[in-house]
């Protein structure tokens, strides 16, 4: 009876909750706010997704990456490319991006089959570092007509406007940006429950926990590991396809694929490992973070006058601080530090009033 | 023949820097189980303290000397304060400290002593000599005999005293060191100062040369971290002798190979890779086995 009346509960405050996320996230943010707040969101939505992806290989397989970035920077380029010179739209650039990426990472990913643990970490470091070599060298350099490196864009304002197809109410280069990242952003929501519910997802945890005792039940180490990494790179390769509708360019310097494969991580971190919204979130809270310490720091603490260039500087250094600390206090992130701490407390409550001080 | 030797002699050159950077990192790896991703980060701050103590008129080497110290105890410290309480955690949780402190002291350092490219007063005369047509110049032979010292007092340190070899049964059995009466703590506080000495040695070294700016140890770390992995992280012999390998193959791929122009870094990877895929643990590592 009562436990009934718990679901019914429950049922209730999960609808009310997806109802709000809906008409917040679907209709208030993209429809009643300036160009740089939807382009804001539509951001911490795309770093949100590939920090999603991340979580598969890293928070569900064990696995530390700090090199998909690359990734991220790959689908940046294959969209930028194709839309510049080929004149794809964006929408036909993601399929060829998926399975670009899904492809990439499954040869990256084969080495993933023989190294353990932080040793993957290096090799995807490589990664990270290598790509913006990679375009320095093959990308032509005659993308870009004012820069004059191998940065691709930027885009003429028409190929950023919204398709025909889409319905009116999306009218503005922000707010297709915005809702093309949101349903990308809820795709990949919806398939990674699947995914992580699934006979693979199983699959997956069982590999991390205990390799050798999951291959004894028949699972496919070499398959599981791989896919996972494949997975994972589409989910950045989108992700980044999605940064040129916003940025309206590709870049990829040594410096800003490091940072964004450092910005994924952290993501996941934050957010919790091995839950599905949890790295989602934390790609928000990364990039509004971030767009705090550059806008609204103070300028002034005690004494010391802070000027722009040394706010630039001091950013990553708070950044650092933040997450060191944010070890110590809850290691397994926001979502899963909450629910962990939630349930402690439900379970303390429910063991009776015996316990007064509890509360 | 004699570019070949010359490209060799360079190699060898920078290879040395890459040892003990890689070396650092092993010290690290053996003692806590850490990959320190901010191990190129904490060279870099001692460098500029370096720099900082020589704006003050200290001569170089002294300089140098006081840096090291000042970061033998830096490196105890860090191991003390900030890796101790998360020592259990999963690796994720340590790659994430250490990318915290690499974001960290970057930043703290740039902000510290500023952004602009600092030049570094020459530690030894710069002079080259050619035997036979052979270039071998005085950072060459100075970071070659830095490296052979490193190598020798370490040896001497952690095979001849008693401290070492309280040192090499932490690496090897933590629990059973503790029991034994081992002050395991200290051993890790030990292994993180000695790679901070190492890396503020080699950091100034190095940096003297080219200019001391934020990201002037990353990519040096890059190809430390593929020595580290190629010689098998547990090595500190391998760490030697595979920093001079990736730092031979570097020079040499540059030299003949025009493909990579632009990419050199494809070799470091290529090498880790190529280990990583036929033998995992190393070339001079461990390896373990796992019981189910």
């Amino acid at each position: 009876m009562t436990a009934d009346r718990a679901r019914i509960i429950r049922l209730v405050v999960a609808f009310g909750v997806l109802i709000a996320a809906v008409y917040i996230f679907g209709w208030y943010i993209p429809q009643f706010h300036e160009q740089g707040t939807t382009y804001l969101w539509a951001e911490a939505l795309y770093i949100g997704v590939a920090a999603m992806g991340l979580n598969l290989l890293t928070g569900y397989n064990g696995q530390v990456s700090i090199g998909h970035g690359a990734f991220f920077a790959l689908g940046m380029y294959t969209t930028a490319i194709l839309m510049q010179s080929h004149d794809w739209s964006f929408t036909e650039t993601l399929p060829v991006v998926a399975a670009l990426s899904f492809g990439v990472g499954v040869l990256v990913g084969f080495p993933a089959l023989r190294v353990k643990g932080l040793y993957l970490a290096l090799v995807t470091l490589g990664l990270a570092v290598l790509f913006p070599q990679l375009t320095n060298r093959f990308v032509p350099h005659d993308l870009c007509k004012t820069c004059g490196t191998s940065q691709v864009g930027e885009l003429k304002a028409v190929k950023l406007l919204p398709p025909s197809w889409t319905p009116t109410f999306i009218k503005y280069p922000d707010q297709w940006a915005y809702y093309a990242t949101l349903t990308i952003a809820v795709i990949g929501i919806v398939a990674m429950y699947l995914i992580v519910r699934s006979r693979f997802g199983r699959a997956l945890i069982a590999v991390r926990d205990h390799e050798a005792a999951a291959e004894t039940v028949g699972i496919n180490i070499a398959r599981v590991k791989v896919i996972a990494f494949a997975t994972s790179a589409l989910y950045a390769g989108v992700a980044g396809s999605c940064f040129v509708l916003v940025k309206r360019l590709a870049t990829a310097s040594s410096v800003s694929v490091f940072q964004f494969s450092i910005e994924f991580l952290v993501a996941v971190v934050i957010g919790g490992t091995a839950t599905v919204l949890g790295p989602f979130i934390g790609g928000i809270i990364v990039v509004f973070t971030g767009r705090w310490i550059s806008e609204s720091f103070p300028s002034t603490i005690l004494f010391w006058h802070i000027n722009e260039s040394v706010k630039n500087l001091l950013s990553p250094a708070i950044f650092g601080i933040g997450l060191i600390l944010l070890m110590y206090v809850l290691p397994d992130g926001i979502v899963g530090g909450g629910r962990r701490i939630l349930n402690s407390r439900l379970r303390s409550l429910r063991r009776g009033k015996t316990s007064p001080a509890s509360t | 023949m004699a570019l070949f030797l010359t490209q060799l002699m360079n190699g060898i050159g920078s290879g040395a820097v890459y040892a003990s950077i890689a070396l650092a990192l092993v010290l690290v790896f053996r003692t806590t189980g850490i990959l320190n991703f901010a191990q190129g980060e904490m060279a870099l701050y001692s460098t500029y303290l370096v720099w900082f103590f020589t704006q003050r008129s200290v001569p170089v080497w002294i300089a140098i000397l006081l840096a090291m110290i000042i970061s033998f105890i830096g490196g105890a410290l860090i191991e003390r304060i900030l890796i101790r309480p998360v020592e259990k955690a999963s690796p994720l949780v340590l790659v994430i400290v250490t990318i915290g402190m690499f974001l960290a002291i970057n930043s703290i350092a740039q902000v510290q002593f500023g952004n602009d490219i600092k030049i570094l007063p020459r530690a030894y005369p710069n002079k080259t000599w050619l035997p036979g047509g052979v270039q071998i110049s005085s950072d060459t032979l100075v970071l070659v005999g830095v490296l052979l010292a490193e190598c020798l007092i370490l040896y001497v340190l952690l095979n001849r005293t008693r401290i070492g070899l309280a040192f090499r049964a932490v690496a090897s059995n933590p629990e059973s060191s503790r029991l034994a009466g081992v002050p395991v703590g200290r051993m890790l506080m030990l292994g993180w100062a000695m790679a901070a000495a190492i890396g503020a040695l080699a950091g100034a070294l190095v940096i003297a040369p080219v200019g001391l700016q934020g990201a002037s140890m990353q990519e040096i770390l890059v190809y430390s971290f593929a020595a580290a992995a190629l010689g098998g992280f547990d090595s500190p012999l391998g760490a030697v002798v595979a920093g001079l390998i990736v730092g031979v193959a570097g020079t040499m791929t540059t030299q003949y190979l025009h493909a990579v122009h632009d990419i050199e870094l494809v070799v470091p990877f290529g090498l880790i890779l190529l280990v990583l895929l036929v033998r995992p643990s190393g070339l001079f590592g461990s390896r373990r086995v796992e019981r189910v």
